[in-house]
């Protein structure tokens, strides 16, 4: 199936299937939607105008036999923080995307008259239709409707009523293969989907399939690949515990973000850690390992059932848990499972709303550790967009300005996760010098400063921290444009076949001789051009900071601060 | 002297999650990994009192040790 640009003009309601520009056909996944963002979007528009564009891009290697490579990267300018942005996520829109032979769908125009639409796409067409039955409808009741409605198993990109009202923490919410949710979360991009009135994309790849330059030289990329992510002793723990077996380690740690972050431990650790909730999963008969696209063989994703063993959520992260959990006082998992899962029903980001909610209740919205008022709040003010639906809607900045807090932990107005800065310094260089605000996946310090993973570097020393968030921002923003599982870090930065046999992977997917110098020159240079976006659109290095509170506010048990001067922090971008 | 000693993931299963012992002064965290069965090589994380650790440091008076596996997520 060749490549093409799909496009879809909203202003004008056409569509058109376009050849690859030359400059755009080494690129995929992030480095694609960075790429175009940074080549048509102009930086200083309104993100929910009609000059901002949606880009979803499947990765280099989606569509094939590649172990854990079907990660969709959606792009535009963020509502969220103002910046570039590039959130991915599993589900079964990536692989499907490339087998339909799409490149990438940019979708641009707002429409002039009220009302929604669907886009259909296929390798043939794509077609824009009118939608009059599932605006106002949460997500959940999306796919049961379209499940009855469409032939076979498309993949479905959705919104709930929080892109809907143009919220700036809505998903893009992304069906899995088991009819369970994966959300592009971070920044609003739901919001600009709702903003070009799109309720849900279609994608039905026909016969459509990936062809490969050389497909046994792939074959045995994919084995040595494939293997070394198995053999990774960490695979086993994140298939067991899912991504939540963090909070006892970072808990330990002192680095895990407490009542607003406050405190770096929190009490309830034990009964919302991976531990706990495994034997719970077990005990109500639900899953504890699930993939959330095909090939994926670390298995971190979960069913989790409530008492009644009916399923409560999917796909219950340590992010999720974390942030409803200890930096809400909340040590309830069942209370935390039933946010999750409204959460992806409405369609809003579970990292930005929860910690939100920590800056509303140390504004006294709500009382720590008041999950049910949580859930309530949820469901009577966001889903039906009062005005503190809205304001919690709208983002942790968001409700530190309505309520005049000044403990707001956001860096370009995104909401800091799971790991302290104070404590794991490296992840504050990454939280303060990304290009998409305060994210923990741009650049996981985490590896080297607690795990042990990629070396070791003294969590609570400057030493190092700058260069280690640096390698790590460059190498994701490499492994984000294949379409790779950034879990699959972990095996390259410890197993010396992964990384080549990933390089092995690209070079007999397009008949090509990339080396190891090329892929971190990609990672470079997508960093560059998306900091070029952001410098255009009036950011300077003066953004690159964290809120003044870490600086001045010592966060005990190990009562430190964060400690990088601005001098110290704009030689980030010495590269 | 006596120290706590935390355990977690899957080094929990057939052992336990938290546990104070008396130990003999000069005692190291690799001793007490060994008295547990624990595979050096399956260690992860070791810390005491919230640093991290080595497998020859010795313990100290009301010293927390825990002791993790190869973990990670995100």
């Amino acid at each position: 199936m060749a490549n093409k640009i799909f496009r879809v003009n909203m202003s004008t309601l056409t569509t058109s299937i376009e050849d690859v520009p030359e400059s755009w056909a080494g690129h995929g996944g992030r480095g694609l939607t960075s790429t175009i963002v940074a080549a048509e979007v102009e930086p200083t528009c309104h993100p929910l105008g009609p000059k901002n564009k949606l880009v979803i891009a499947p990765g280099l290697l989606s569509g094939t036999i590649a172990a854990n490579s079907g990660r969709l990267s959606i792009g535009a300018k963020s509502p969220l923080t103002g910046t570039i942005k590039e959130s991915n996520a599993g589900g079964t829109a990536a692989q499907i995307l490339a087998k339909a032979g799409c490149k990438a769908l940019i979708v641009e125009g707002l429409p002039e008259k009220d009302g929604w639409y669907s886009i259909a796409l296929t390798p043939e067409s794509i077609t824009i239709n009118e939608e009059t039955e599932l605006p106002g409808k949460g997500n959940f009741a999306v796919l049961e409707t379209l499940a009855d409605r469409l032939e076979g198993s498309p993949a479905i990109l959705t919104i709930g009523q929080a892109g809907e009202m143009k919220m700036c923490s809505a998903n893009v919410s992304i069906k899995d293969p088991d009819g369970n949710l994966r959300s592009s979360g971070r920044g609003g991009l739901g919001a600009v989907m709702g903003s070009k009135k799109i309720k849900f994309i279609t994608i039905d790849p026909k016969d459509g399939k990936v062809e490969i330059a050389e497909p046994e030289k792939f074959k045995e990329a994919n084995r040595v690949f494939a293997k070394a992510l198995m053999d990774h002793p960490l695979t086993a723990g994140l298939g067991q515990y899912g991504t939540n077996v963090l909070v006892n380690v970072i808990n330990e740690a002192g680095s895990l973000p407490t009542k607003n972050f406050t405190a770096g431990q929190f009490e309830g650790h034990e009964a919302i850690s991976g531990e706990t909730m495994h034997d719970i999963i077990v005990e109500r008969g639900g899953k504890p390992r699930h993939n959330c696209h095909a090939g994926c063989v670390i298995q971190c994703s979960q069913i989790y059932n409530d008492a009644k063993g009916e399923k409560l959520t999917a796909g219950f992260e340590y992010e999720s848990i974390w942030a409803m959990g200890a930096d809400c006082c909340v040590d309830n998992l069942d209370q935390i499972a039933e946010a999750d899962r409204i959460m992806d029903d409405i369609g809003i980001d579970t990292i930005e709303t929860s910690v939100a909610f920590g800056v509303a209740m140390e504004a006294g919205v709500l009382e720590f550790g008041d999950g049910a008022g949580i859930c309530r709040i949820l469901q009577e003010e966001v889903t039906k967009g009062t005005g503190l639906g809205r304001i919690i809607g709208n983002g942790t900045g968001s409700v530190g300005r309505a309520y005049g807090v000044t403990r707001v932990p956001v860096v370009k107005n995104q909401a800091i996760p799971a790991y302290d800065p104070r404590s794991i310094k490296g992840m504050g260089i990454t939280y303060a010098t990304s290009t998409q605000g305060a994210d923990h996946t741009m650049g996981y310090a985490v590896t080297a400063n607690i795990l042990g993973v990629g070396g070791n570097v003294d969590p609570m020393s400057k030493e190092g921290q700058i260069e280690l968030s640096r390698n790590l921002q460059v190498a994701t923003a490499a492994i984000d444009s294949t379409g790779m599982c950034l879990f699959i870090a972990f095996a390259a930065l410890d197993d010396e076949k992964c990384l080549p046999a990933l390089i092995d992977l690209l070079n007999a997917r397009f008949g090509i001789a990339l080396t190891g110098d090329d892929v971190v020159a990609l990672g470079q240079s997508i960093l560059k051009t998306e900091r070029g976006f952001n410098l255009a659109a009036g950011f300077t290095a003066a953004d690159d900071r964290l809120p003044d509170f870490f600086y001045t506010e010592p966060l005990p048990p190990h009562n430190v601060v964060f400690d990088f001067t601005d001098e110290e922090m704009a030689t980030f971008w010495d590269f | 002297m006596k120290v706590t000693v935390k355990l977690f993931a899957f080094f929990r299963e057939s052992r336990f999650k938290l546990e104070n012992r008396d130990l003999e002064k000069g005692t190291t965290v690799g001793n007490i990994v060994d008295v547990l069965g624990i595979n050096r090589e399956e260690i992860g994380v070791l810390m005491i009192n919230s640093r991290h650790t080595t497998l020859e440091t010795e313990l100290s008076e009301n010293d927390i040790l825990a002791i993790f596996p190869v973990i990670g997520g995100g």
